[in-house]
């Protein structure tokens, strides 16, 4: 599981400030305006750009090579590209739609992938919201220690759960190697930390609100629909985006828990087994990697402020 | 084919529609008794309500399994009871000291790097002209997939033999400057540098965008201060900045020291653990699920969970001091 969230989810002041600054960070900008003064030189700028390129090319050559034809693939390099330019969707076409045995089938891992991680982000967060709420707010004895408690969950590592989770699976539920398997794995592994995110929010909401629904009557759970799910809107989405792109990345909860079949099996088990018989699937496997990492990059570049903060209160989640 | 190709993803589509039909029914009809339930008591009904489906999830699956685990390291691949014959294993095996060996180059070098370009190229492009694009280009690897970042860099370490032509970018660059071609991901112990350099390709990013805003915090007067009492910039560096953001160092590390620990994906994907590239994290996964040696993988993760805690409980000490000085 994830150890100590190194950010909070921005919510009450303190951890505003925070925010903000992480906000300016990826914009570039800060609020109060500053006289612009580098403390490095030409230099400096020199390195920034030979780091920057050398950061982009290994994904660039990647995706370069992904529209070059099969036989180019495997007899020269990338940057050849620039001075005999061949351009084909090929590689694309096969990976995704070829039939037969042995063909990639990644249309089909593609749909295992959106059907493992929509509901291995909903779940977690829709429990886990209920959970915090319940936490926070309905006072009860040992309220305290018990979210002491899951939150030390956090620092139990993945692996000290597979093999009796698996056991649980295959020999009492008998659901080893089914989507429901993998949503109820990623749902209890995500489980601590977004209880822990929501909580931290859902308990700085003001008790002013939620006192006066009472006094208008309302019970816990119509507080917990009226009040507190509109208002964590933000922190969710934050902590969706997250927890999606977590399990579509993950591999070794899907390695342990989905069978490794077309039928269960996401993107990165077929990726990581293609690259497993490198020799064949060489002219494969750029178009491969770079549909299964298509969808994380939009979401980077499209959602990119609640993005970096998803990640980085999760940062350390596994 | 094309028809089953459709039926196929048209089931699929089912299935999460009824996936999520069927968590919404029952959710929902929980919440909705406990509406209902009877004024007295209704608080205690609720507060269960709300509260013990995660309750019984994190019990069933966290809990419970963390306990057997702990009992699995005791017994063999038949389940009898065997002491401390998995531990003396991991300790004293070749192959498995091979793998501490390199679970431990990993956690030195990894976190060190990955922090140290971050913390340089936070610095070199702080206020620079597209600051915000050359943030995007070093961060963007935290969005891809280990496996997919394992399929990239398989790419750059490609291995031609000598004389035909190179289709890895790194040893065409070898050859270029009149070096012989190598092999960079079967050659022991140095394959596991260039396994590492994926891990420090991705973690980069992270570092990056933590420090720099961290940088970014420190008190402009401060450095002015420091400037006019006749600091170059790389006294002002050192001697502001650096303990100004030492809290964010602190955090940057371990977090990236806790990953570097656990990770599984790059070594999975890039070697499969072989030719001696194995670190704990992967060796758990084969004992346990392709070699059914559930004690030695029980073991393995034990361990894992025994190097993670002290790292963890230090960030908790940090940050909790870090919110009272707030």
């Amino acid at each position: 599981m994830s150890s100590v969230a190194p950010v909070d989810l921005p919510i009450d002041d303190e951890n505003k400030k925070n925010t903000d600054a992480f906000q300016e960070a990826i914009a570039g900008t800060t609020k109060v305006r500053r006289v612009k003064q580098r403390l490095t030189s030409r230099w400096a700028t020199v390195a920034a750009i030979v780091i920057a390129v050398v950061w982009t090319i290994p994904t660039f050559g990647l995706f370069v090579s992904s529209f070059r034809p099969a036989v180019d693939i495997r007899t020269s390099g990338w940057w050849t590209f620039f001075t005999n330019p061949t351009f084909t969707l090929e590689n694309y076409e096969e990976v995704l739609f070829a039939s037969g045995a042995s063909s990639a089938n990644l249309s089909s891992y593609f749909m295992n992938s959106l059907v493992i991680a929509i509901p291995g982000a909903l779940f977690p967060i829709a429990l886990g919201c209920m959970a915090a709420y319940a936490l926070a707010w309905i006072p009860f004895r040992g309220a305290g220690w018990l979210f002491v408690f899951i939150f030390a969950l956090q620092i139990v590592p993945l692996q000290m759960a597979l093999i009796p989770l698996l056991q649980i699976f295959s020999q009492v539920l008998g659901i080893s190697g089914t989507f429901p398997a993998v949503w109820i794995a990623h749902t209890i592994f995500g489980l601590p930390l977004v209880i822990f995110l929501l909580h931290n929010f859902i308990s700085a909401i003001p008790g002013d609100i939620l006192e006066a629904a009472k006094v208008d009557g309302a019970n816990h759970t119509q507080i917990f629909f009226r009040i507190i799910l509109p208002l964590s809107v933000p922190a969710i989405a934050s902590i969706a985006i997250f927890q999606f792109l977590w399990v579509w990345n993950d591999l070794l909860v899907a390695l342990v828990f989905s069978g490794g079949t077309v039928d269960v099996a996401p993107l990165t088990q077929r990726l990581a087994e293609m690259v497993g018989n490198f020799g064949r699937n060489q002219h494969l496997l750029p178009a491969s990697a770079f549909i299964s990492i298509i969808v994380p990059l939009i979401v980077f570049f499209s959602l990119q402020r609640y993005f970096v903060r998803g990640l980085l209160a999760g940062a350390t989640k596994g | 084919m094309r028809g089953d190709f459709w039926g196929g993803l048209f089931e699929k589509f089912g299935v999460l529609i009824i996936g999520l039909a069927a968590f919404a029914a029952v959710v929902g009809l929980v919440l909705f008794l406990a509406d209902r339930a009877p004024k007295r008591g209704r608080d205690v009904v609720q507060l269960l309500a709300l509260l013990s489906p995660a309750l019984i999830l994190l019990a069933v699956g966290l809990v419970y399994p963390t306990i057997r685990t702990l009992y699995l390291s005791f017994t063999d691949r038949r389940g009898d009871w065997i002491g401390l014959d998995n531990y003396v294993w991991v300790f004293t095996q070749p192959s498995s000291l091979n793998v501490l060996f390199n679970t431990v180059l990993w956690v030195i070098l990894a976190p060190t790097f990955a922090t140290l370009v971050g913390l340089a190229y936070a610095v070199f492009i702080d206020k620079a002209a597209g600051e915000r694009i050359l943030k995007s280009l070093v961060f963007m690897p935290m969005a891809i997939s280990m496996v997919g970042a394992g399929v990239i860099w398989r790419f750059v370490y490609e291995y031609r033999a000598e004389g035909f032509e190179q289709i890895g970018i790194l040893n065409q660059i070898v050859v270029w400057f009149g070096g012989e071609p190598q092999q960079w991901l079967i050659n022991s112990p140095w394959n596991n540098v260039f396994l590492i350099i994926v891990m420090i390709w991705i973690q980069t990013g992270f570092a990056m965008v933590l420090l720099s805003a961290a940088i970014k915090g420190v008190p402009i007067e401060r450095i002015e201060a420091a400037r006019l009492d006749g600091a170059n910039a790389w006294q002002q560096f050192t001697n502001v900045t650096i303990p100004e953001i030492r809290p964010t160092l602190v955090v940057v590390v371990t977090t990236i020291t806790i990953a570097t620990l656990k990770v599984f994906d790059i070594v999975r994907s890039m070697t499969g653990g072989n030719f001696n590239t194995s670190v704990i994290a992967n060796e758990m996964y084969t004992q346990a699920f392709n070699r059914g040696e559930f004690g030695q993988g029980a073991v393995l993760a034990v361990l894992l969970f025994i190097l993670v805690l002290p790292i963890v409980l230090y960030n908790v000490r940090v940050l909790r001091k870090q919110r009272e000085v707030r």
